[in-house]
């Protein structure tokens, strides 16, 4: 029997079936007893609508795999952080022709500092690798994606924002 | 799983993928989270609390939900969606929280849907109609965003370190969610200010609606103040919260309105249940369905 661990970092994520729930950091934890396996995860947003959808698809591929008792957790702290992407993520999105983030480590403590004029993103193109890119809007197809287009090939691309 | 069109979807009978008319169907989204009650805490002041923080994210959410579709560009249709959907998933964790921290058997949608507006614990600045529609603009609904994102902002930084984990889990979450709310909030409040002199006509006339509702952001309520080390006092927020505005405010061109706050009734605003009557309108809308056919899944 394949290992529990294996099985749940096999799952894709519903929103970006590119990247296993495990690439994209959600997976935070798989233990196994017995036939016992628990599973915990982390939503990537507060309101994500897609965390139903892994749960439940954690559950049928863990139950197609021979588990017969599988909990799905969720975890809110640490908060999700796109750093958690992992190499082979980023490659995939990149593949895929949607930007992944910049690396922006921990949040300093305390108050969050109003920037109105943020420095330029630099978010290169992932179709022609051209730098000459351009926000169209922070909020794309899922509110984890802005929506820019590229001034070198003119393609719109989604970009995974840094979080 | 996937489907080939949407009304396969919609008739997937399978199992748990049971579609909603009352309630989410979802699991309790709670499910797995550190949720030991900090000794010595009030029982009933924490209940209370997650409620005002709880309905202050659910009425905003389906304000900020009525603009679907109506929004002046395809983006700001998405982008106050998604708004409205953080706001709605902070919701959810804080009303859950609440019934469950009650323990009188209340879960999220009993709270959401079977409440009437005596029993909603927002601020009255996130009930107020500020369209689409007649009763305001989208630059009213930008100036409430920014405001609001901007004390949300402030209260959850310092939340962090709240002693319950899930107020804590929940602010940390919500952190990065309304640092992106307030930014979007302000970058529109600097595009209808420097517009034509028509948005930007639009862009005072939508601060001065909204800006009577400012102040009871900041009056500490006997449940904060009862919470000390789970609470956040939002009286000592308002420097922070006002050099933020006045950033905004000297990027545009705009000044601080200069308007007297909406006086309490009988000494009770919103945090109270004294609610203007925009909420009663508001609470028929979202719960109509609920209510109509209680417990309903199809």
């Amino acid at each position: 029997m394949v290992t529990a661990r294996a099985v749940a970092e096999g799952v894709l994520d519903p929103e970006l079936p590119v990247l296993t729930l495990a690439e994209l950091g959600v997976l935070r934890e798989v233990i196994e007893s017995d036939d016992r396996v628990v599973v915990t995860i982390t939503p990537t947003y507060s309101g994500c609508p897609a965390i139903e959808e892994m749960r439940r698809d954690l559950r049928t591929a863990l139950t197609e795999a021979g588990y017969r008792d599988v909990e799905v957790r969720t975890v809110l702290a640490p908060a999700w952080t796109t750093d958690w992407i992992s190499e082979s993520g980023r490659r995939k999105l990149l593949e895929h022709g949607i930007a992944p983030p910049a690396r922006v480590g921990p949040r300093p403590a305390g108050p969050v500092p109003l920037n109105l004029v943020p420095p330029p993103a630099r978010v290169p193109c992932p179709r022609c690798g051209s730098a000459e890119t351009t926000e169209l809007s922070r909020f794309s197809a899922t509110a984890c994606k802005a929506l820019r287009r590229c001034e070198s090939c003119r393609e719109p691309f989604e970009h995974v924002k840094e979080l | 799983m996937s489907f080939d069109n949407a009304y396969e979807a919609i008739n997937d009978g399978a199992g748990e993928d049971a579609h909603w008319a009352f309630g989410t169907g979802f699991d309790d989204p709670l499910a797995g989270v550190d949720r030991a009650l900090p000794a010595g805490v009030p029982v009933a002041e924490l209940t209370a609390y997650c409620l005002m923080l709880g309905d202050d994210a659910l009425v905003l959410s389906q304000r900020l939900a009525e603009w679907c579709s109506r929004a002046p560009e395809l983006e700001e249709d998405v982008a106050l969606a998604n708004i409205a959907l953080d706001l709605l998933g902070q919701a959810r964790l804080l009303l859950s929280r609440a019934g469950e921290v009650e323990g009188a058997g209340r879960d999220e949608d009993t709270l959401a849907y079977l409440r009437d507006e005596h029993e909603f614990r927002n601020v009255r600045l996130v009930e107020i109609d500020c369209g689409p529609g007649p009763g305001g603009d989208f630059a009213s609904t930008i100036a409430r965003l920014l405001v609001f994102s901007s004390w949300r902002l402030a209260v959850f930084s310092r939340l962090v370190e709240s002693a319950d984990p899930v107020l804590s889990a929940v602010a940390a979450k919500g952190v990065k969610e309304l640092a992106y709310h307030r930014d979007h909030a302000a970058q529109w409040t600097l595009r209808l200010a420097g517009g034509t002199e028509y948005s930007r006509e639009r862009m005072v006339a939508g601060l001065a609606r909204v800006w009577p509702l400012v102040g009871e952001l900041f009056d500490p309520h006997p449940v904060e103040l009862a919470l000390p080390g789970v609470a956040v006092d939002p009286s000592l927020l308002r420097p922070e919260v006002d050099q933020v505005l006045d950033t905004v405010f000297g990027a545009a061109g705009l000044h601080r309105p200069e308007i007297a706050p909406l006086s309490p009734v009988a000494g009770r605003t919103g945090r109270d249940g004294a609610h203007t009557e925009a909420l009663g309108y508001l609470l028929a809308e979202m719960q109509y369905l609920a209510r109509s056919l209680p417990g309903a899944s199809w």
